[in-house]
């Protein structure tokens, strides 16, 4: 089977549509870490510069997933790769 | 040049990486594009700081004044970050993972300066993740026992059963990998959502982006900086383990 141009295009469109939803991941899960996060600062002021360097860099690690997605998103938007 | 190296470029939307020209390097077909143009703008600032750095460090005063204390105190904060968590092997390494924040730090922020930033080309990450990946497996051999490093490969299960050992060599694999994925596609969903910004405003674009340059240049690039930074370090570092060399 053949498909035209503009039908592989929709479908990369729909794909990458479908790509960044693993956006929902890294949004949760940096939500916990921001309020685990919260809940130490509360038990324990005097940490907070080393609780906060912590979460960033949890967080910072945690993004990963989502921009894996990201990343097929715009290779399917603009490198076209399913095109012939 | 047409398509400039700036990224602000004209009304269409445009953050993609540029050939300059091409040439043959022994049969193989070679682009210089608009990323190197970029890094070595990057380079020629960090190196006329190394340059400034140095001729006041050697008519240094006890008491600091003026630009040496600027270079004082980025020597300290670096050494102290290395410090941290790396411990005792920490001064083998101030050089190294000094001179690679400096540079992903710039590379990153040189988006405000209107450049495309040199990270965001999967070229320049995975050399850098390369290097740490290198630097990893050195020190695993240099520090542990080849059978503890198998029992390692092994692991959870005894090491006359090695059926865990695919899945332990990709996650060695990966490594590399999810390192400078991470920081490329940081660095590049910064530089995408600006460019779709200045496409969508056009002559609107001369003020008030410079919130989402904040965030996403200097915000987002420190962050990806220190994470590389630390996972490097962290890495190196359980490898080390007591610094007892076998």
């Amino acid at each position: 089977m053949d498909f035209n141009e503009n039908f592989i295009l929709g479908c990369s469109a729909i794909g990458a549509g479908l790509a960044v939803i693993a956006g929902i991941g890294p949004g949760v899960g940096q939500g916990i870490a921001a309020g685990h996060a919260a809940a130490a600062v509360g038990r324990n002021p005097g940490a907070q510069s080393q609780i906060r360097t912590m979460m960033l860099l949890g967080q910072a690690v945690a993004e990963t997933t989502g921009l894996y997605g990201l990343l097929v998103a715009i290779l399917l938007l603009f490198v076209k790769p399913l095109l012939p | 040049m047409e398509h400039g190296i700036l990224l602000s470029g004209g009304a269409d939307v445009d953050f993609m990486i540029h050939g300059i020209f091409r040439y043959s390097f022994f049969g193989h077909q070679v682009w210089i594009t608009t990323s190197h143009v970029c890094i070595l703008i990057v380079m020629l600032i960090l190196i006329g700081f190394a340059v400034a750095a140095n001729r006041c460090m050697a008519k240094a005063t006890e008491v600091p004044g003026g630009f040496q204390n600027v270079v004082e105190l980025i020597v300290e904060k670096l050494d102290g970050m290395v410090n941290v968590s790396m411990e005792q092997s920490a001064p083998k390494f101030y050089n190294y993972i000094g001179t690679v924040f400096i540079f992903i730090l710039f590379s990153n922020i040189s988006g405000l300066l209107g450049l495309r930033p040199p990270t965001a080309d999967y070229g320049v990450t995975l050399p850098l993740a390369l290097i740490t990946f290198t630097l990893i497996h050195v020190n695993k051999w240099k520090y542990q026992k080849p059978m503890t490093i198998w029992e390692d490969i092994c692991s959870p299960l005894p090491k006359w059963l090695p059926i865990w050992a695919p899945i332990n060599l990709v996650s060695i694999i990966a490594v590399p990998i999810s390192l400078s994925l991470r920081l490329f596609a940081n660095v590049l969903s910064g530089t995408a959502m600006m460019a779709l910004l200045y496409g969508l405003l056009g002559w609107a674009a001369t003020a008030w982006p410079a919130v989402l340059h904040v965030y996403f240049d200097l915000f987002s690039g420190a962050i990806q900086t220190y994470v590389f930074c630390m996972l490097t370090m962290t890495y190196i570092s359980n490898e080390i383990g007591d610094g007892v060399r076998h």
